[in-house]
């Protein structure tokens, strides 16, 4: 059995905001009917969580509900839960069109984190990442500088971000380069 | 700027978060049309300086398709639409009406 590393390593860096990588995370793409009272139940089930609203991440301890667009989710849990988590997904979805799978090992896990987090995040990204604008609990998918990416804002206002781990490194030290000291904007101050 | 509202996700994202497909409401003529309507179907695409209609793809965001209808010359965005549509809805065409008065594309105005 080979034993599995998250790409970064869990490294991380302190500059005016931290970035760290979260390590590796169980996640599954489910795609199916949101609005079905089985998808429901399972979703409830395996994280304790509801469906996530259009653009809302809803999480718990170690668990995720994300609402990637109409008809697909992002499940997050425990990475070594990931295939029973499957099993009973597929269990209580039998007879319906949808789709199960274990993305765990093609994402890359990030954190954001301090008072310059949602600036390093702004720099790179095109969203409106203002107080008002971007509340704690929404989701988000966009496009970091040259790359894809999603995140969400959590009550005590750090970011969490999942990308493609083909691109960590690039990733990671984009992030890095954004929130070097010196580098303050204070658009958000 | 050109700024589009996602209508499968409800994104207002800038033009970066999102891919051209190209014109939209097109006919397809495959195997066993005319090499005519083969060749109108694959070159003769509208170009026009004014109000047009486009395919977008939310390719950095949801992932879904949907249709645009904006103008090409102050990148004023009429409305964006299902993809699951033969012509542009009403409401979208009133739009434009409402702001360009006259207005024709293909066959529809
Ligand atoms: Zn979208």
């Amino acid at each position: 059995m080979s034993n599995a590393v998250s790409a970064l390593a869990g490294t991380s860096y302190d500059g005016f905001a931290r970035i760290e990588d979260q390590g590796l995370r169980g996640m599954i793409t489910l795609r199916g009917d949101l609005a079905s009272k089985e998808v429901k139940a399972v979703v409830k089930a395996t994280t304790g969580l509801a469906v996530p609203g259009q653009r809302q991440a809803l999480s718990g301890k170690d668990t995720a509900a994300l609402w990637m667009s109409p008809d697909e989710l992002l499940l997050m849990c425990p990475y070594g839960d990931v295939a029973s988590v499957i099993e009973k997904i597929e269990t209580a979805l039998k007879g319906q069109h949808f789709l199960a799978v274990n993305v765990s090992d093609a994402r890359t896990f990030l954190r954001i984190s301090g008072a310059g987090a949602r600036e390093v995040l702004a720099k790179v990204c095109p969203v409106d990442l203002s107080p008002e604008a971007f509340t704690p609990g929404m989701f988000r998918r966009t496009r970091m500088a040259q790359v894809p990416a999603a995140f969400w804002l959590d009550e005590a206002g750090a970011f969490h971000l999942v990308c493609f781990r083909s691109i960590a490194d690039y990733a990671f030290n984009l992030l890095k380069t954004s929130a070097k000291p010196g580098g303050e904007v204070g658009y958000f101050a | 700027m050109l700024i589009l509202e996602c209508p499968c996700c409800g994104v207002r994202g800038e033009e970066t978060e999102f891919h051209g497909g190209g014109e939209a409401h097109l006919k397809r003529f495959g195997p066993g049309s005319t090499d005519d309507e083969f060749h109108t179907y694959l070159f003769s695409k509208e170009n026009p300086k004014g109000v047009h209609f486009e395919r977008w793809r939310h390719n950095n965001g949801c992932g879904k398709w949907f249709l645009a209808a904006r103008d090409t010359m102050t990148l004023e965005v009429f409305g964006t639409y299902s993809a699951q549509t033969l012509e542009p809805p009403k409401h979208i065409r009133d739009a434009i009406t409402a702001k360009r008065p006259g207005w024709t594309w293909r066959d529809f105005s």
